[in-house]
């Protein structure tokens, strides 16, 4: 567990947070910029001074009550931001050996190792960093971290200065971060793609404070926040691949409480995988529509509405009644129109039709 | 050329030398705070170390004179130290020449260091470098052009230096003549051939040193020029 409570002013921005972050998984601070995020995160690895406590565990490292602070360089974690900032008067083997030398490893290792065949940069090594591109740079930066066995990792938007092509070169890297190793990592990011492909908890930011935090999957299928409000604001579904169709082209994949349809997977039976369902792919009927082209319906109850003046957002329960435990979550926006004359209500049985599933 | 030439210019070396050295052990902190800090002092600061640059040397002089002489506050505190006097002695000229370099050196490590992105210097904190760590390590490796034009400059500028020495130094053969009051002088006494000799030394060693600087700096360092 992490635990911070943190506070600071400046002229225009005032942070005032109280954070309790597991310890495992990613966990993603997302808000619009200047919500003060990446404050938390510089706070966090003491390069920046906030009032108030940090502690990892049972590790105090800043504690204003006694006059703690741990100062950067003696608290095990990694940083990895946007700009990478690899000493470019060093080649690639030295950047990397940079942290791992003092942390008593010598210039070789098997976190060394593991990281530089985690990231694929093995080919990088004797390379000068100016020669490097982007990703490549970026790369480089998340094993220099991670050779130095920290017991957390901090990481600034670390794919906001790259282009799609090289984002998407990057992103299963960070995935397979995420699987292999047992490492916290606390992830700043405005970025929805990132955050629903990356992300297993979720802090919501603005202006300073914490909206709300919990598991991604649960925040994101709430009404009641900014995030509802965005165009892709949509659920993400964990679930296993169930069903290959390959005669039309399509596999199945089952959750609690039902399962889905979506274009063809290479992924083996039974394998997990993250689904991403937007609010706005999602219709709703009061009776099971008959000869439809829609693939996937699915019997669901409406918990909750939210409606401003053209539209409203629904949060639908598939599978099993009031009552049933842990369900899945589909968000719904149609026109507040639809709304008012289908009478929704709370506790209505409905049918909701999913027009897109995204597997991420 | 004459052993009083060659004298000349042994010690010209020898004070331009020392002078150097004793400017980078002094500059290098100096210009490392004035880089970093945002305390109120540093337009303060910054300024006593721009001085020399527009007083005239005669100034300098003769303020420094006052100092060290027998009745100043460095004077009294020389002599109660049995160090004797420093006017008119090797080690006044070279007191005088540090503070007279100073900004040559200065200036060019200050914006060395300046250059230097904070967010590098946060990242070797966060891969464990304690503050001496990251100094030596990451700050000093990649001011090295900064301080190979601080060295060449404080060099070159201590060499070149005429009217601190004529007030503080005087003009004693061996312990104060460098080669510029030694110009002076056969220029004073009509002895152009011999004044032309170490001149025309001068101007070359001023190209030479001047273009290897440059040979030595030109490429700049290029990360951010290369970044796709």
């Amino acid at each position: 567990m992490i635990a911070a409570k943190l506070a600071l002013a400046r002229p225009g921005f005032a942070l005032d947070v109280t954070l309790e972050l597991p310890a495992q998984g990613i966990t993603a601070l997302f808000g619009p910029s200047g919500c003060g995020k990446t404050t938390v995160l510089r706070a966090l690895a003491g390069l920046e001074r906030a009032r108030g406590r940090i502690a990892m565990g049972n590790e105090v490292w800043q504690d204003d009550a006694t006059g703690a602070f741990v100062p950067t360089y003696r608290r095990p974690l990694g940083y990895v931001i946007q700009e990478a900032a690899l000493f470019p008067h060093l080649d690639v083997r030295r950047n990397l050996t940079y942290g791992l030398r003092r942390t008593g490893g010598g210039s070789a290792s098997a976190e060394l190792d593991q990281a530089v065949e985690l990231l694929g940069i093995g080919t990088l090594m004797n390379r000068r960093t100016p020669t490097l591109s982007g990703g490549e740079r970026q790369r480089v930066a998340i094993a220099r971290a991670l050779a130095t066995r920290p017991r957390l990792l901090l990481m600034d938007e670390p794919l906001a200065a790259l282009d799609a092509a090289r984002k998407a070169e990057i992103l299963p890297y960070l995935e397979r971060l995420h699987t292999q190793l047992a490492l916290p990592i606390i992830y700043v990011t405005h970025a929805m793609d990132e955050l629903t492909r990356l992300a297993d908890h979720l802090v919501l930011m603005e202006r300073g404070h914490v909206l709300a935090a919990g598991p991604l999957t649960e925040l994101l299928s709430r009404t009641d926040l900014p995030i509802g409000r965005q165009d892709e604001a949509g659920v993400v579904i964990e679930a296993r691949v169930a069903e290959h169709d390959a005669a039309f082209g399509l596999s199945r994949i089952a959750f609690e409480g039902g399962s889905l349809w979506v274009g063809e997977t290479d992924k083996p039976l039974g394998e997990q995988v993250r689904a991403r369902v937007l609010a706005r792919d999602v219709s709703v009927a009061r009776v099971a529509p008959a000869q439809t082209s829609v693939v996937n319906v699915l019997p669901a109850v409406l918990e909750s509405l939210q409606a401003d003046r053209s539209t409203a957002l629904l949060r639908l329960a598939i599978g099993g009644g009031p009552g049933a435990g842990t369900r899945t979550w589909l968000l719904a926006r149609i026109t507040r129109r639809s709304c008012e004359s289908l009478a929704l209500r709370p506790g209505d049985t409905l049918y909701a039709q999913v027009k897109g599933v995204a597997l991420m | 050329m004459n052993p009083a030439h060659w004298s000349a210019i042994r010690l010209t070396a020898e004070l331009a030398a020392l002078t150097t050295v004793l400017l980078l052990l002094i500059g290098t902190p100096v210009a490392w705070w004035l880089a970093r800090t945002r305390s109120a002092l540093k337009p303060l600061v910054s300024s006593v170390v721009a001085m020399p640059l527009v007083l005239p040397p005669s100034v300098l002089g003769f303020y420094l004179l006052l100092l060290m002489g027998p009745q100043g506050p460095v004077g009294q505190f020389t002599q109660a130290m049995g160090l004797g006097r420093l006017p008119f002695t090797f080690a006044g000229l070279v007191v005088a020449s540090v503070l007279y370099s100073m900004p040559f050196v200065v200036q060019p490590l200050q914006q060395a260091f300046e250059a230097i992105p904070e967010r590098t210097l946060e990242a070797a904190a966060t891969l464990r470098a304690s503050p001496w760590d990251r100094f030596f390590s990451v700050a000093l490796p990649l001011a090295r052009p900064g301080l190979v034009t601080a060295s060449v400059l404080g060099f070159a500028h201590t060499v070149g230096e005429f009217g601190v020495v004529l007030m503080i130094g005087g003009n004693i053969p061996g312990e104060t003549r460098v080669l510029s009051v030694a110009i002076y002088d056969h220029v004073e006494a009509s002895e152009y051939a011999d004044a032309h000799r170490l001149a025309a030394g001068m101007v070359v060693f001023a190209l030479v040193v001047l273009v290897s600087l440059y040979l030595t700096n030109r490429p700049a360092r290029d990360e951010a020029a290369s970044r796709p």
